[in-house]
């Protein structure tokens, strides 16, 4: 082979990149891990904030985050499998509906995630809570203002396609001779939908869920001003109430903090905890994902 | 009888016809719509929200004004400043012909809403950002479907889509405290959040998508393409750069472009990291304000349905249809090109 000294440079080259991309990962790790691991105790978990957010724990962060996402995943999994059931078994491949479907869905893949909260202030607390305010209320601002609901709702919006995709893709390797299977004994498409490709689905909608659950629990610019709040006493009671976020912690922490570098520790625990969150979640979708492609083989 | 016999697709003639699977197929169908109905909202809403402002006109603007002045009292309101030439000032008349003025400054006496310096600042950013992304993206897609022995490729590509998990806050967060440090450090320049630091963090948040997009074409190319060449003589090196990059070049042009979609929208980091001050230098060291980051820093501050209420959704909408166009054009003109090549040369 003709390996002369420009291509071993070159090679060389793309092999540093490689090495570079891995290092930053590796070396943002390690810092927030150092950063962080030695405030982590299981106080910092699960006491409120004190003394002006200069000391305590995380907690009504990690519980607002944990309901913020709950409510978005009953919103966004359904809607996410149904579009995807009808992706994978309704629609004929050239149709104009599908198509526009799927540009439609690319195109809430890449909107910039600052857009949805502009649509939630705009839509959701702008449009339909002010509205309800006024037909169920009376006028009362209940639903008109930033809340919980609302938040998810938006953040249901943002990791839609996320769902989707997976979902999708599960259902893809489902094989054929099972749906005709089905079909020849008799079963109506939407039983065999019910019957066969659903059940085999499962682990794709898991794959789905754990990454809208990641991707919501990680995303800040959403919530800016649908819902998230700087320091709240109490955890939300209902839908309409407002919630800490660890994303937005963060952010407000190290950037409007009264002391930032007296806060130091709880902002590296705090990126610590999210970042340890995001991370077992997109782990344990990487390994489902490789075992449904497995099983496609 | 009245089920939908879909040409290539199992035919159900011979059934009979039952509601719950004619309900199913409607249903489904009706909430699959709903995602084109939600882009049609997002759209219909951003816009409904800015579109006020080019209807605002003087007596609207001044109450809005002072009312904003009052409320956050930014600069003491003595009665010399306030406004001198109350009523005569014609030259402000439309918020809507501010928007062009260099200078960006919606809370005063006599707001002016000028976007050309965000403009400026999230090109400059967004700029810096893709210098470092796109070769270290596409350098080390090229090394993980060329170079890399199918073991190693295995481990590659799993953990630098890692990075596409970092969640942006983190990653902003990561430069604020220990990027801006150390770039101090090394260029030892004056302000410590600059458009620099921004760029070069904005840039991590980049390469997974480059990355991931551009390996998939390369890995798209067909195999014979590059026995051919390695049959010729020539070395994997000149077989990648030569003939494996030139027949993926459209689906890397698309993976960039997504990149700069990435970047040109991303908030968060651009919040933290590049320092958020509303200048017009080409200096990379200097602070800047991007249009996502004016939009995060000021939208919770100022009054539903004010006038800088409403620019702060056009600058949303400008973003909105940026980002709509970049895919457009990644979706249909690269992807039709990448088809076209491979079936017209097989």
């Amino acid at each position: 082979m003709n390996r002369n000294r420009k291509d071993i440079i070159i090679e060389s080259l793309t092999g540093i990149s490689v090495l570079l991309i891995i290092f930053i990962i590796v070396s943002i790790l390690a810092i927030t891990i150092k950063g962080g691991w030695p405030n982590l105790t299981w106080k910092f978990l699960s006491e409120f904030p004190r003394d002006g957010m200069t000391k305590g724990g995380i907690f009504p962060a990690i519980v607002g985050t944990a309901f913020m996402t709950l409510i978005m995943t009953i919103a966004a999994v359904p809607f996410g499998v149904i579009t995807a059931l009808y992706l994978a078994e309704y629609a004929k491949e050239n149709s104009v509906f599908a198509k526009t479907i799927r540009f439609a869905v690319k195109t809430l893949a890449v909107v910039p995630s600052i857009i949805f909260g502009l649509f939630g202030l705009g839509f959701f607390i702008g449009f339909i809570g002010q509205n309800m305010d006024k037909i169920f209320n009376g006028g009362v601002l209940k639903w008109g203002q930033p809340s919980i609901l609302w938040a998810s709702l938006t953040m249901a919006l943002l990791t839609l396609p996320v769902v989707i995709v997976s979902v999708e893709e599960a259902i893809r390797t489902i094989p054929v001779e099972m749906r005709e299977a089905s079909l020849a004994l008799g079963a109506t498409k939407w039983q065999t939908i019910k019957r066969v490709v659903l059940p085999g689905s499962v682990t794709g909608i898991l794959t789905g869920t754990i990454l809208a659950i990641s991707r919501g629990a990680g995303e800040v610019a959403p919530i800016l001003f649908t819902g998230a709040a700087y320091y709240l006493a109490d955890l939300p009671h209902s839908l309409s109430d407002q919630f800490m976020s660890l994303g937005y912690h963060i952010y407000i922490m190290s950037t409007q903090s009264s002391n930032v570098d007296a806060t130091l520790p709880i902002q590296f625990a705090t990126t610590l905890v999210l970042l340890l969150l995001t991370f077992s979640l997109n782990a344990v979708a990487v390994v489902l994902r490789y075992r449904i492609r497995q099983k496609a083989k | 009888m009245n089920n939908s016999g879909e040409p290539g697709k199992i035919s159900f003639a011979t059934k009979k016809f039952r509601f719950s699977d004619w309900f199913a197929e409607r249903f489904i169908k009706v909430v699959a719509f709903m995602s084109i109905a939600f882009v049609a909202l997002i759209f219909i809403f951003v816009f409904r929200e800015a579109f006020p402002v080019f209807r605002m006109d003087v007596i609207q603007k001044v109450g809005s004004e002072n009312l904003v002045q009052e409320r956050y009292g930014e600069e003491p309101l003595t009665p010399a400043t306030a406004n001198p030439v109350s009523g005569s000032d014609i030259k402000v008349s439309k918020p809507s012909s501010t928007l062009l003025a260099r200078v960006w400054m919606p809370v005063s006496d006599n707001p002016r809403y000028g976007l050309i310096p965000l403009f400026l600042g999230t090109l400059k950013v967004t700029l810096i950002a893709l210098l470092f992304a796109a070769p270290i993206a596409i350098l080390a897609a090229i090394y993980t479907s060329m170079f890399a022995k199918p073991r190693i490729r295995e481990v590659i590509k799993p953990v630098i889509e890692l990075l596409a998990g970092f969640p942006s806050v983190v990653i902003g967060f990561f430069a604020l405290m220990v990027l801006a440090t150390v770039f101090q450090d090394i260029f030892g320049y004056a302000s410590r959040l600059n458009s620099f630091v921004g760029g070069f963090a904005m840039s991590l948040a980049a390469i997974p998508v480059i990355y991931t997009i551009t390996e998939d074409a390369l890995t798209a190319v067909p195999k014979t393409y590059i026995e051919a060449s390695l049959g010729l003589g020539a070395s994997r090196r000149q077989t990648a750069f030569n003939v494996v990059l030139p027949a993926a070049a459209p689906g890397i042009f698309a993976a960039v472009i997504l990149g700069l979609g990435r970047i040109f929208g991303e908030t968060m980091i651009a919040l933290m990291a590049t320092g958020n001050a509303a200048l017009t230098s080409i200096n990379p060291f200097e602070s800047v304000r991007t249009l996502s980051a004016t939009i995060g820093a000021e939208m919770a501050e100022v009054v539903f349905g004010d006038t800088h209420y409403s620019v702060l959704f056009l600058i949303g909408s400008l973003l909105f249809i940026f980002t709509f166009i970049l895919n457009a054009v990644s979706e249909f003109y690269f992807k039709n090109l990448v088809i076209r090549r491979y079936q017209s040369k097989k």
